[in-house]
């Protein structure tokens, strides 16, 4: 059963010391355990808004970490305390290091003033995916909505991140977009600062 | 058309392309972790990662076969010999060695000194039992069914266990000729 135990020391991991990555792994493997973490997802759940959410949950794990390990190496434990900063920190430097390329494009929402829109021509976890009809909305990218969702609820900015296919003219596949809302405290604590 | 040559594994490494290992890593650890939460046994989880690295060497040896242009192997030695220099750099990036050869030839010993699979790893006190890496032993294990080599992996050894490195002893069971799935009198 697994219970709270004790971290046992073998060789202290946090004595070693932190890679500069650099490291990279075959395309195809990532592409390879992505697709048997959505596969055995499936067999877990009955509908896709579950799915989307075990999806999230999974990347959520992956951005709490990823927060951490960025700031400590490329910012130099420096904290982000405005919405613009964390913002252009996920669309560029955690972008850069996951998927190697900064993310297409940041935008406000315009409907909405807690929206933010982070776009991708075609996300890397979603190259290799194809969405039978049947499952209709569902976007794998749920899973780098969960790890935006990390990064931000790592960073003191509490959100609810969703991706969604946009149809784009001239284009056969739709693009992807990252729907950040922030959280009411959010906006306010960004206007007291001013 | 003339056979091409067969790539050494850091010409293929070089020409696929690449992701950054700590998405690699990380997305593993989350993969390990729904495990853990979900089926709460240390043995089910060992053999769902089995399982799951066996789906995925069945899909892995195609575009291994593709990619790497070697040519039929003579006998287990080299197919072991093939797995460690190219399949392992192909796809993550590290050379294993091989040792340990039985006498027989049919059972050796892959080592990894290198494992992007457990970078920033720990494992608690509750899951002592877990192979963390068992999907390496599954991919393995499919990988060679589709080539006709029925094979058996375990672990020896494992970094997260105290060790210095990852081994793996893939021991060659049995050699199954390929059958022709149809009847041809029907």
């Amino acid at each position: 059963m697994i219970g709270a135990g004790k971290i046992k020391q073998y060789a202290n991991v946090l004595d070693k010391p932190l890679s500069r990555g650099r490291q990279e792994v075959s395309l195809s493997a990532f592409a390879f355990l992505f697709s048997e973490l959505v596969q055995y997802n499936q067999t877990r759940v009955d509908n896709i808004a579950e799915l989307e959410r075990r999806l999230e949950d999974a990347g959520y794990a992956v951005g709490a970490r990823v927060l951490e390990l960025l700031c400590h190496r490329e910012k130099g434990n420096r904290r982000e305390t405005r919405l613009l900063g964390i913002l252009s920190f996920v669309h560029s430097t955690v972008w850069k290091v996951l998927f190697g390329k900064v993310a297409d494009s940041l935008e406000k929402g315009t409907e909405h003033e807690d929206e933010y829109m982070i776009s991708e021509k075609e996300l890397l976890v979603n190259r290799f995916i194809s969405i039978p009809k049947d499952m209709g909305t569902f976007n794998c990218g749920a899973f780098v909505a969960g790890i935006v969702k990390g990064v931000l609820d790592g960073a003191g900015f509490p959100a609810v991140v969703t991706a969604h296919f946009v149809p784009v003219e001239g284009q056969h596949r739709p693009r992807t977009t990252i729907l950040i809302k922030f959280a009411e405290e959010v906006l306010q604590r960004e206007a007291r600062l001013g | 058309m003339a056979p091409l040559a067969p790539r050494t594994g850091d010409a293929v490494f070089a020409n696929v392309e690449r992701v950054n290992a700590e998405l690699f890593t990380l997305t593993y650890g989350a993969i390990v972790r729904q495990l853990l939460t979900d089926l709460e046994e240390v043995e089910e989880v060992n053999k769902q990662l089995d399982q799951m690295g066996y789906n995925i060497g069945v899909r892995l040896i195609d575009e291994f076969l593709a990619k790497s242009n070697v040519s039929r192997c003579i006998d287990f030695r080299e197919t072991a010999d093939v797995i460690a220099k190219v399949g392992f750099k192909m796809f993550l990036g590290v050379t294993a060695s091989v040792t340990n050869w039985d006498p027989e030839g049919t059972s050796c010993s892959l080592v990894l000194e290198d494992n992007p699979l457990v970078d920033f790893v720990e494992l608690p006190d509750t899951c002592q039992g877990l192979y963390y890496c068992n999907i390496l032993s599954g991919v393995i294990r499919g990988a060679l069914e589709m080539v006709s080599m029925k094979t058996e992996v375990t672990w020896v050894r494992d970094m997260l266990h105290g060790d210095d490195a990852c081994e793996l002893r893939v021991k060659l069971l049995k050699q199954v000729p390929e059958e022709y799935p149809y009847k041809d009198d029907d």
